[in-house]
């Protein structure tokens, strides 16, 4: 069919308790203005919102921004339990305070992309735009 | 391996309802196949849309409603539109905010659709959504449009029971006997109703709908295969009992005025069946469907059948005033001789 169109589906949570939104609002306006339909979810969510959320709307991408410090005890909880729902090959972003001795661990837990102060938007959808690229060369 | 079946739709499988309904969205070719099998098992849920301006708190409405049917323990599928840039082709979808309350339901399904860019503030993509729910065992659908204005009228075609949420303060009189989207309530909401100004805008309603064209409530659209095939008309028109479109106030996040939404939303679903009108907006809805669906069926052959590059000649003199659209189609249709008018 010639109107067969595919849009990248993002969605952007923030996990655990801090309500710092700033951050996540302006990643999802720019996702939005590269073309993404971003699902915006708002603070405090749990894990389980969150995977329950991404199920439903069938994303491709979830971005956790996360500036509490908690980012180790949640995000290898979320990036877990999206294996356990048989959604490995959604792609799990980080955003927010993250030192870089914890980078190395988050990655081998499954958050595949993380951005810490200083990354610029772009650089955020360059990096989703190439990874959904790579997924449908697959 | 595979995601999708007919049967795990039917059982309600979640991740496969969703994975089917990002199909439909995005026109996929495996999409047709599966909504032509659960096409039989659909027409059993009460489609509820609910339109209005933004900031009316249409969202806030449709958490707590879903909230009262899940007291009723009836299972409830969202379908929750939001604007898709003009600019981008992006969008931000952000209902789920309110709907928060919702979270960790196993008899709640909600889903955000982008309206990418079709007329209306709803797309065909949501009529086949519905579909999934509705085959995949949801009671009650209900459908948020995106923020209407005046002429977002489609949700009256997709949906049996539509409800128009207003607040206080937006507007005078006159805004309430324009044409559009206050003709095709069903029943009217007004929310915020702790505001200034709401008894003069449940007063302003109802003057509205004495003054009669509710009354006389139909669906509008009538395609032109309605006029070759004729809705059978019920043979004691006379004696059908009218519905009378109620002005209800609520105060959706203070919780208050819920239950007799909820009621009323049942009491227009057996009017709807007692008097045939039920079959009569089904049916409706269908050649509504139908026509659509033949429209872009015609439209994707047509264009895969022309040259390469005869459509971007035609719109450079279309450009340049050198045809006219209307001569355009014609030309186009004589040259792929697809049935061009006497």
């Amino acid at each position: 069919m010639t109107q067969f169109e595919q849009k990248i589906r993002v969605l952007i949570a923030k996990p655990g308790l801090d309500g710092h939104d700033r951050g996540a609002k302006v990643v999802a306006r720019a996702l939005r203005d590269a073309g993404m339909e971003v699902i915006y979810t708002g603070i405090r969510q749990t894990p389980e919102m969150i995977i329950e959320s991404s199920l439903q709307e069938d994303v491709d991408v979830v971005g956790l921004s996360i500036l509490s410090g908690a980012h180790m005890a949640l995000l290898p909880i979320i990036t877990q339990q999206l294996r356990e729902n048989d959604m490995e090959d959604v792609l799990v972003l980080a955003g927010g305070i993250i030192p870089d001795e914890d980078v190395a661990a988050l990655q081998e837990a499954g958050v595949k992309g993380i951005f810490t102060p200083g990354a610029s938007t772009q650089e955020i959808i360059d990096f989703i735009q190439t990874s959904m690229a790579q997924k449908e060369a697959l | 391996m595979s995601l999708i079946s007919t049967e795990k739709i039917l059982s309600g499988n979640k991740r496969a309802i969703a994975r089917l309904i990002t199909y439909v969205e995005n026109n996929h070719p495996h999409a047709q196949s599966f909504l032509d099998s659960l096409y039989p098992h659909t027409g059993q849920a009460h489609l509820v849309g609910i339109t209005g301006s933004p900031v009316t708190g249409k969202s806030s409405l449709v958490n707590k409603l879903a909230k009262a049917y899940r007291d009723q323990d009836k299972s409830v599928a969202i379908i929750a539109v939001d604007p898709t840039s003009p600019f981008s082709g992006g969008a931000i979808l952000g209902d789920r905010i309110r709907m928060r309350e919702l979270a960790g339901d196993p008899g709640i399904f909600i889903r955000s659709m982008a309206s990418r860019g079709s007329l209306g503030g709803l797309s065909k993509a949501v009529d086949d959504a519905i579909k999934v729910l509705d085959a995949a065992g949801f009671e009650v659908i209900l459908i948020e449009t995106v923020g209407a204005g005046q002429s977002e009228v489609e949700i009256v075609k997709t949906a049996h029971t539509v409800i128009v949420v207003e607040v206080p303060g937006l507007g005078d009189d006159v805004q309430a006997i324009k044409a559009g989207i206050l003709e095709i309530a069903d029943i009217f909401v007004v929310n915020k109703a702790d505001r200034p100004g709401a008894e003069k805008t449940v007063s302003t309603l109802r003057t509205m709908l004495e003054l009669g064209h509710a009354s006389t409530h139909h669906v509008l659209h009538h395609g032109q295969l309605m006029t070759v095939e004729e809705t059978p008309s019920h043979p004691d028109e006379e004696n059908k009992k009218m519905w009378e479109i109620p002005v209800l106030k609520t105060m959706a996040l203070k919780e208050e005025g819920i239950d007799p939404v909820v009621t009323t939303i049942d009491r227009h679903l057996d009017y709807l069946k007692n008097s045939g009108e039920l079959m009569d907006r089904n049916r409706t809805r269908l050649i509504d469907e139908l026509e659509t669906a033949l429209q872009l069926e015609l439209m994707d052959r047509l264009l895969g059948q022309l040259p390469p590059n005869h459509l971007s000649e035609t719109i450079t003199k279309l450009v340049d005033r050198n045809l006219s659209p209307y001569a355009a189609v014609q030309a186009i249709l004589k040259s792929r001789e697809v049935g061009s008018r006497e």
